[in-house]
């Protein structure tokens, strides 16, 4: 027999807010692996405020850490069931993301004049100025915690730095989460101070304690799995995967990793990630600026590495020379943007796609390469490794375009057994063609040149940044040769499409609307298709993961349909980049540029507005 | 220590060469060819690293792996060139505008790494490729194309940057000194770190002239003075001055006058640790006290590939795994059957 109190969904959305110096990413992280573990499918998505740490209890300093947990999860919710905020500034800043019949439960031993103060109410009654009519607990989080600890010898503030495990003790047992699993991760947390473990440990008992003893007063809630694919399972975020999947190309190619980097927000722990990995034998260096990043790796490729570089959008204008001269020397090499709010400094912790222009275009002449775009966190697994395939195979820099959503995203993933990705190839030049040799030489079918590791005698060859001779390799200023050179170097990246899988349509294939989306929208268009499908809007939906080339069967998938709708977070750049190579196709356009990510919602509503004009 | 395997010819290679006719790289680019043959490195094992920049053209001109980048960045490729390959034997060419203008990052980040390359800087005090505006070494009032009225800046001295980066290797030549380039190249190859050979040089159509004060063979013995490792600071024409301490500073002397004798005279040594008198040596103009020439510094060090790669090696004997999936397993994970 159910509880009659206890509801059954299939997912479920918190977010946990307060302060930046709080820890609601820690009770985040723990809440979801948790999750995860049970078997749920889990998406997060953390909303750090830019500020290292702005002043306590304002409404800039507000940290926020939003987690869906259930079966189908694709993405973090637009919205949540239950909001736990720590500070009146917390609640003032992410009231608006509860649903309606949400639970919002608040520290009330934080709710005093100063603090509202602090986050500009302007009465003694936050809840009626903020017009919440939802059901709201009031936990008396601090002095909880403080009771809890009483006898542990801990000074105050040290005592105040455990609040955050409260509240998630709290939230385990309103979702019926086991505390076994959460005290484990805290222990490798806190592996060196065995004093604060013990505290936490303590603390998270008393949160969960404190919702059996209220029981009475909240619904309490249980999650539904998904029945997984069998296998070994693992929370991942997208900036790991992305590093991860280059340590696969590494393994896959034979060839070292080795990357150049600088440190910017939000592609910064791929660098990290990466720096870890010297136990995998990557060599990650700190290089002095961006340019010197992408240079560095520039010179590993040269020396015959699987370089690469990582950075986001300012990172990417710096780089573009650069990657400029690995166009024109035709050496392989991986740029990772992880894109995030411009122009200029802009946005630096919040997402956008703004970036695909440059990433296209953004170099002086005639300058193609691949773009590619991993849709989900972990799928920046798959695509960073697709990058360093495509990238090693074809001899042509790639670049990857992630975005601060699937960096900082995460989501349950199966560890893939060795032989589930291919080999890499790498195009050495093969033995029976060194004696007539040269930098330029071709391989027929894709049209990449090969590569001639440094310390291989007799190749040794000069290359550089001027242009050289189809056919000796030599500089060349000849005006034909140059248009030549031009065009090879634009069919070589053109013939990638041969080499990557063509588009898929889901959705309703047969209706007469086609949502287009690119890159890490893929959760919030997908279950926007899913819910249009549902309510009786046929929607068909084709997600590009390769944006250049475009799958080969692109034309043809799209003058299937009467219309297609471009949806993105900038004004238009692929919807633009698509009119102009299908003049045919009528193209519409759902854009979004707040930094932060579509809802749902909001493109059911641009599709049926398209639909209904 | 002659090395018999190689002959300069083997560094070289067949395209011609399109500096200016009376051109001060041709002399570098000889002494270049000869000091790698002295030095031996298999042809295969060598990459010559460039910027942009009439100078950094060398690379085309080598018998060797080359690369010919962009303008500034050759350090920064050619750290992530050793780090990646350190089996090779790494050049860099470079400019003074290429190197110390839009590249003066890289080159003090190279050098604070010591990163094991080894820097050749010609420094013509000019940008020639661009034809004939000041470079940061241009002394204050040189007029030039984009100084009609006098550059309102004062000039780096690379050795300088060298020392505020703390360089272990630095050394000196003039394109016209053969034998003393070659001898300074070798040293640098031998020496494991981040070496840079400072190579005055002549552009002959730009800034013709500009080293004449040092380099014209009437002064030359008194302006310039030739350091080597273990030997007496002496100069002149007949070796007849010396450099001596006067108190925190040095002073030129002549033997047997105002009572100085030889015994006075210091000692160069090039791998004292402490860069205090390297400093002075380098910081000489050829005005009051001669201009040094020859190995100035030539400390050993760890290297930054070197680190990069023992620290790899370390990590892995005390933690490493084989594959990544052994390593992802080793964390949290659960299994779903």
């Amino acid at each position: 027999m159910e509880n009659p109190k206890v509801k059954t969904l299939d997912k479920v959305v918190v977010r946990f807010s307060g302060d930046s110096g709080d820890g609601m990413q820690l009770a985040g992280n723990i809440f979801t692996n948790v999750s995860a573990g049970l078997g749920n499918s889990v998406s997060t998505f953390p909303d750090y405020p830019a500020e290292i740490r702005a002043p306590q209890g304002s409404l800039s300093g507000v940290s926020g850490f939003q987690v869906s947990v259930g079966s189908g999860v694709h993405t973090p919710g637009d919205a949540c069931d239950v909001l736990i905020a720590m500070n009146p500034a917390a609640l003032k800043q992410n009231v608006k993301f509860l649903k309606p019949g949400g639970v919002i439960i608040v520290d009330i031993d934080s709710f005093k004049k100063e603090a509202l103060d602090k986050a500009l109410f302007t009465t003694d009654d936050p809840y009626k100025e903020l017009g919440i009519s939802a059901q709201i607990v009031e936990v008396p989080v601090t002095s909880m915690t403080k009771a809890a600890l009483a006898d542990s010898g801990m000074d105050n503030k040290s005592i105040l730095k455990c609040r955050n495990i409260f509240a998630l003790g709290l939230v385990c047992w309103l979702f019926d989460r086991p505390l076994d699993a959460a005290r484990h991760m805290l222990l490798t947390k806190f592996a060196k101070k065995p004093a604060i473990y013990e505290a936490n440990a303590k603390v998270i008992q008393a949160g969960y304690d404190y919702g059996h003893n209220i029981h009475a007063s909240v619904s309490t809630y249980r999650i539904e799995s998904d029945e997984a694919r069998p296998g070994v399972y693992t929370d991942l975020n997208g900036n790991t995967a992305t590093a991860w999947g280059l340590i696969m190309a590494s393994e896959k190619s034979g060839r070292p990793l080795f990357l150049g980097s600088y440190p910017i927000t939000p592609a910064t722990d791929i660098l990290h990630e990466l720096a870890k990995r010297k136990d995998l034998g990557v060599k990650a260096c700190q290089m002095e600026d961006e340019i010197a990043g992408v240079c560095s790796a520039i010179g590993a490729s040269f020396a015959g590495n699987l370089a690469v570089t990582s950075t986001s959008g300012p990172g990417l204008a710096l780089k573009g020379e650069g990657i400029g001269l690995a166009v024109i020397a035709e050496l392989p090499l991986v740029v990772i943007d992880v894109q995030r709010g411009g122009p200029s400094t802009g946005l630096p912790t919040k997402t956008e796609q703004t970036d695909l222009l440059q990433a296209l275009y953004g170099r002086n002449g005639e300058s193609p390469l691949c773009v590619v775009a991993p849709a989900t966190p972990t799928d920046c697994f798959t695509m960073a490794f697709e990058a360093a395939r495509i990238a090693i195979e074809h001899m042509t820099p790639v670049i990857l375009l992630s975005d601060a959503f699937i960096g900082n995203g995460s989501s349950a993933w199966r560890i893939p057994e060795a032989d589930e990705y291919p080999e890499i190839k790498p195009r050495f030049v093969p033995e029976e063609m060194r004696p007539q040799w040269s930098p330029y030489q071709r391989d027929n079918e894709t049209l990449a040149r090969y590569w001639a590791v440094p310390g291989t005698p007799g190749l040794a060859h000069r290359i550089g940044g001027l242009e050289k001779d189809a056919d000796t390799g030599a500089i060349s200023t000849d005006p034909v040769n140059h248009e030549k050179m031009v065009l090879l170097r634009r069919e070589k990246i053109a013939r990638i499409a041969n080499d990557i899988p063509a588009l898929e349509v889901a959705g309703n294939p047969d209706a007469d609307t086609l949502l287009v989306g690119w890159g890490g929208t893929f959760g919030h268009l997908m279950t926007a298709t899913a819910d249009l499908n549902a309510a009786g809007t046929p929607v068909a939906f084709a997600h590009f993961r390769y944006i250049n080339p475009l799958p080969a069967n692109t034309a043809e998938v799209f003058r299937k349909y009467r219309r297609v709708i471009v949806a993105e977070l900038n004004c238009g750049q692929f919807a633009d980049f698509l009119q102009a190579k299908f003049p045919d196709v009528e193209i519409h356009r759902i854009n979004k540029i707040q930094g932060q990510p579509f809802l749902v919602s909001e493109v059911i509503e641009g599709v049926n507005n398209i639909i209904n004009k | 220590m002659e090395n018999n395997t190689y002959t300069a010819g083997d560094y070289k290679n067949g395209s011609p060469v399109r500096w200016c006719p009376g051109c001060g790289d041709h002399a570098i680019l000889n002494s270049l060819h000869k000091a790698m043959a002295t030095v031996g490195v298999e042809p295969a094992r060598t990459a010559v690293i460039s910027g942009i920049g009439c100078s950094s053209r060398l690379p085309y001109y080598m018998n060797t792996y080359g690369f010919h980048t962009i303008h500034g960045r050759a350090a920064a490729i050619a750290t992530g060139f050793k780090v990646a390959n350190p089996e090779m034997t790494v050049w860099q060419i470079s400019g003074d505008g290429d190197g110390l203008a839009i590249g003066g990052n890289h080159f003090i980040h190279a050098v604070r790494r010591n990163v094991d390359i080894n820097i050749l800087l010609f420094n013509n005090k000019i940008y020639g490729l661009t034809k004939g505006q000041y470079s940061p070494t241009s002394d204050r009032g040189f007029v030039s194309k984009s100084s009609p009225y006098g550059t309102t800046e004062d000039p780096f001295v690379p050795a300088e940057l060298v020392f505020g980066a703390r360089g272990n290797f630095f050394a000196r030549s003039i394109d016209v000194e053969l034998q003393i380039s070659q001898e300074i190249l070798v040293a640098a190859a031998r020496h494991r770190g981040t070496s840079v050979c400072e190579i005055l040089q002549n552009c002959v159509i730009f800034n013709n002239g500009i080293h004449n004060y040092i380099t014209d063979r009437e002064f030359r013995a008194d302006r310039t003075i030739h350091l080597v490792h273990g030997e007496k600071m002496l100069f002149g024409k007949d070796k007849e001055k010396g450099l001596v301490r006067d108190g925190f500073l040095l002073k030129a002397v002549t033997i047997g006058q105002d009572g100085y004798t030889i015994d006075d005279v210091l000692v160069h040594d090039a791998h004292c640790e402490s860069n205090f008198l390297h400093q002075q040596l380098a910081m000489m103009d050829g005005y009051d006290l001669p201009l040094a020439i020859g190995v100035i510094r030539d400390v050993e060090a760890l290297t930054y590939d070197e680190g990069v790669s023992r620290q790899v090696d370390e990590v892995r004997a005390k933690k490493g795994f084989d594959t990544l999936r052994s390593m992802i397993l080793a964390g949290e994970t659960w299994e779903v059957k």
